[in-house]
């Protein structure tokens, strides 16, 4: 039976999850690689739908006053923070990694911007339900939820005054992507198709016929009276379609750069699957190139991996939670607010000067309240920057207030010689100029040199 | 001290020694090259500003008949022609605008409009069109095509907009040059920083995090030390938007090599009772730049200088039921500098007896026009290269 790498082990588990604990990577290195990702899916079959208490949001706004209604409004940007705040710990917290994970995928994918909290847990929700199962499913519930109409202007889109925005991204960029093989009459004619979509006040999807255009549709050279349901039949009857979200789901999982025959391969089972979601996440994650070095520590990981990551295995609390909103904000990545409907553009452009400086920064201020002690016997120069540079507590340091949980992981880390610490706690080769860095440090002090050992950008690739 | 001999010791005193040799990149313009060095600063004023309220069209009755309640009257209004006026706010533009420093772009926008402030915001920034989605800021391409250095463009904030990301270089946020210098000397960073070497810095995304990480040290290093040459003495207003137009100005004088300067004010998103907020948010603006010009000005810099005013998008003609208005469409954009071709009202008034299907004003001047034009004539750069398609020049510089 193949055997992974402790390497490679957790590079299955930082692609298909948020990292791996030293603990469970000791139980889990004894499994072959097929029984390792067959664990990950069976583990993570039941879904845990974010749950949340509305209150006074649930009321008919038109029996309120004015003055209800202001307060209304305040209530929902509340509960918008609570909702995002609700999900982040989730994450924190999950066993359900994967599905978690497949459920941020598509949370970037059917990218939605709203400030109304219900259509937003609904839409998460119904994306968590599916995110392991069936593509052509998501993609019909998901067109048709509160959240996606709203966004995309679907209510609006009547006969005689068609809204095209919902029927051009459904092509541009939920199915077949950016020119790839449909017109802008195509959009027009679909849009058609899609006219009387709405819901009703409690939220449940309705067919309004009287707004519906029951006229003949040409659409990817087939023609017919056909409904909004034809239109994303037609478009799933599209091989372009497995390909896109293959595309993506390559880019997201294994590497910024797409290599062709691997994509093929993984559109095939898709396609020939009927769009099963475990079936191509399966033979992705038990392919062979996925575990290649070339894939290992190649990808810089979004804001929410890096967050997320680092409070896992320290097992993070956070006085203020509110300073996990702070964060993702200057992050560039607030779950529930992607910066438009094709979602965040990632890879390189999380980083920029801001964001890298205060990246490179979280680990020490999370753990450590904001100091790298990496040098144990400084000269005296450079302990006096230290100390001075420790003097300046920034306004961050006395916000992130974080309490990590140290004696759990450094029970185990104990244990561990330096390469070995190093092995589990960095995903990349360490380049030249890291590895001298922490050449003097000594794992006496683990703590200091866990904190400094993060504190390098290798840590901010996975 | 003489502004030489300053950059002499301050190259010397700056601990620059620990950045390796081949990203020192230390330039600074002397004297004689910081005269005719020309820049933009673009400033956005977020959240959609009213374009109507703000030169205002005082004889229009269309004007006066959508918005009984916030339309403003011509007395209350500074008056530019017979027809136009300028809000009250906007004295010290008013002024500039007497001394043929100021140029009004009408109708100012693009086909298709987009009215979320995020996408529309997205737009401006990226300069794309309205179904597009680019990666990519207009600011960040010509960094890209044009520039050696990431200083070459900043924003005065504390986080870099879209505008300014390119595809291999990105600009720099400084909100506070001091503020971002010591981010970057944690000691371990620095130690780090030091045993970099060029082969490190390839292609992938290792080498990426390494070349913005050395790049944010070379150019902290590089503001910080060049920025104190010139701090300036004038009287700016107190506020946040005003002391980051101070920045820039502290910067251009001290002569950074930097040739795009962006920052924004927020708040124009009036729903709701508008006169008063936008009337206060205005003033903030023209004291700001009232303040900045006058500093350039006394340091002969303002000849250089191009302010290029926008917002994502204009308001609804019509009032709403709250005394504000909603998102509307095309708006006026505002050029002030010293070296003007046109000033003056630029182009045609909207025309409020054509609206679009929304009630909103039609645009007859594409954005991305008057980004060709700045490319073209004022940076002295190709604009088709930056937009990646030809947009008909303006004649304003």
């Amino acid at each position: 039976m193949k055997r992974l790498t402790n390497k490679q082990i957790q590079h299955l588990y930082w692609r298909a999850g948020f990292g791996i604990s030293y603990q469970e990577l000791e139980t889990v290195n004894t499994l072959s690689k097929d029984q390792i990702v067959d664990q990950l899916f069976e583990n993570h079959t039941a879904i845990a739908p974010l749950q949340m208490d509305f209150g006074a949001l649930l009321k008919n706004p038109r029996e309120l006053s004015k003055e209800e209604r202001r307060k209304l409004r305040q209530l929902r940007n509340t509960k918008m923070t609570e909702l995002n705040l609700l999900w982040l710990n989730q994450l924190i917290s999950t066993e359900n990694m994967l599905r978690e994970k497949m459920t941020l995928f598509f949370h970037d994918h059917f990218a939605v911007r709203l400030r109304t909290p219900r259509a937003c847990i609904h839409l998460n929700n119904v994306i968590r339900k599916n995110a392991l199962e069936n593509f052509g499913d998501m993609l019909m519930e998901v067109s048709k939820s509160p959240a996606m109409l709203i966004f995309l202007n679907n209510r609006q889109n009547r006969k005689d005054h068609p809204n095209e925005n919902f029927a051009r991204e459904v092509m541009e960029l939920f199915t077949l992507g950016r020119d790839n093989g449909y017109t802008e009459n195509d959009i027009k004619e679909a849009a058609r198709a899609f006219t009387g979509w709405n819901f009703t006040k409690m939220g449940s999807f309705v067919f309004r016929s009287a707004h519906h255009d029951y006229g003949s549709k040409t659409i990817l050279e087939k023609t017919g009276n056909f409904t909004g349901e034809d239109v994303i039949r037609i478009l799933l009857e599209e091989k372009q379609t497995a390909r896109y979200i293959c595309q993506k789901l390559y880019q997201y999982f294994v590497n910024d750069t797409i290599v062709d025959v691997h994509v093929e391969k993984l559109t095939e089972v898709l396609y020939n699957s009927n769009y099963d979601l475990s079936a191509v996440m399966k033979s992705l994650l038990k392919s062979n190139w996925f575990y290649k070095p070339v894939n290992i520590g190649s990808k810089i990981k979004s804001p929410i991996e890096l967050i997320v990551g680092l409070s896992r295995p320290f097992k993070v609390t956070y006085e203020n939670p509110k300073v996990l909103l702070y964060l993702q904000k200057k992050l560039n990545q607030m779950l529930f607010f992607p910066p438009n409907v094709a979602g965040w553009p990632g890879g390189k452009a999380w980083i920029d000067n801001s964001t890298l400086m205060l990246r490179l920064k979280l680990p020490s201020l999370t753990l450590n309240i904001g100091v790298i002690e990496w040098d144990e016997t400084p000269s005296e120069n450079t302990m006096m920057k230290q100390q001075l540079y420790q003097k300046m507590k920034t306004k961050l340091q006395k916000k992130v207030k974080a309490t990590p949980n140290w004696n759990s992981f450094l029970t185990i880390a104990k244990q561990k010689n330096k390469t070995e610490l190093i092995d589990y706690l960095i995903q990349p080769e360490l380049s030249p100029a890291a590895q001298t860095s922490i050449l003097d440090l000594s794992e006496d002090h683990l703590k200091n040199y866990v904190t400094a050992v993060l504190s390098l950008p290798e840590y901010q690739l996975c | 001290m003489k502004r030489r001999d300053f950059l002499r010791q301050s190259v010397f005193a700056s601990g620059m020694t620990l950045i390796p040799s081949f990203l020192k990149g230390m330039e600074f313009l002397s004297p004689e090259q910081l005269s005719g060095y020309k820049n933009v600063i673009i400033i956005q004023l977020s959240g959609g500003n009213d374009g109507l309220n703000t030169i205002i069209p005082v004889s229009n009755d269309i004007y006066h008949r959508l918005r009984p309640s916030i339309a403003k009257k011509a007395n209350e209004t500074l008056s530019i022609t017979n027809d136009l006026a300028f809000n009250s706010s906007l004295k010290p533009i008013k002024e500039l605008y007497d001394l043929g420093e100021v140029s009004i772009i009408n109708n100012v926008g693009y086909p298709n409009p987009n009215r979320s402030h995020f996408r529309s915001t997205d737009i401006w920034q990226t300069a794309s069109d309205t179904n597009q989605y680019l990666s990519t800021g207009w600011v960040g391409r010509y960094l890209d095509a044009n520039c050696q250095h990431p200083y070459e463009a900043i924003e005065v904030d504390s986080a870099l907009s879209l505008a300014l990301k390119g595809n291999d270089k990105n600009g720099i946020a400084v909100s506070d040059p001091k503020q971002l210098h010591r981010t970057t000397r944690e000691p371990f960073f620095k130690n780090v920083i030091t045993h970099v070497d060029q082969n490190m810095l390839n292609e992938d995304n290792q080498g990426y995090l390494y070349k913005t990480m050395l790049e944010t040290y070379s150019s902290a290093s590089y503001i910080h030390n060049t920025s104190k040459i010139y701090t300036t003495q004038n009287q700016y207003p107190q506020t946040p938007f005003a002391r980051n137009l101070k920045t820039i100005a502290d910067f251009i004088v001290s002569g950074l090599k930097t040739r795009v300067y962006y920052s924004s004010l927020s708040g124009f998103d009036s729903h709701v009772n508008q006169l008063n907020s936008q009337d206060r948010l205005l003033k903030v603006y023209a004291d700001g730049i009232h303040a900045l010009v006058k500093d350039l000005k006394k340091n002969d810099r303002f000849k250089d200088t191009l302010i290029l005013t926008f917002s994502e998008f204009g308001r609804r003609v019509q009032q709403n039921g709250s005394r504000g208005t909603d998102h509307g469409a095309a708006n006026n954009v505002l050029l002030i500098g010293g070296s003007l071709k046109k000033p003056g009202v630029y182009n045609e008034l909207p025309n409020l007896s054509d609206l679009d299907n929304n009630g909103d004003i039609k645009y007859t001047i594409d954005f991305r026009s008057v980004y060709a034009t700045i490319l073209d004539n004022w940076l002295e750069v190709n604009d088709h290269k930056v937009l990646n398609k030809a947009f008909t020049k303006l004649n304003f510089v």
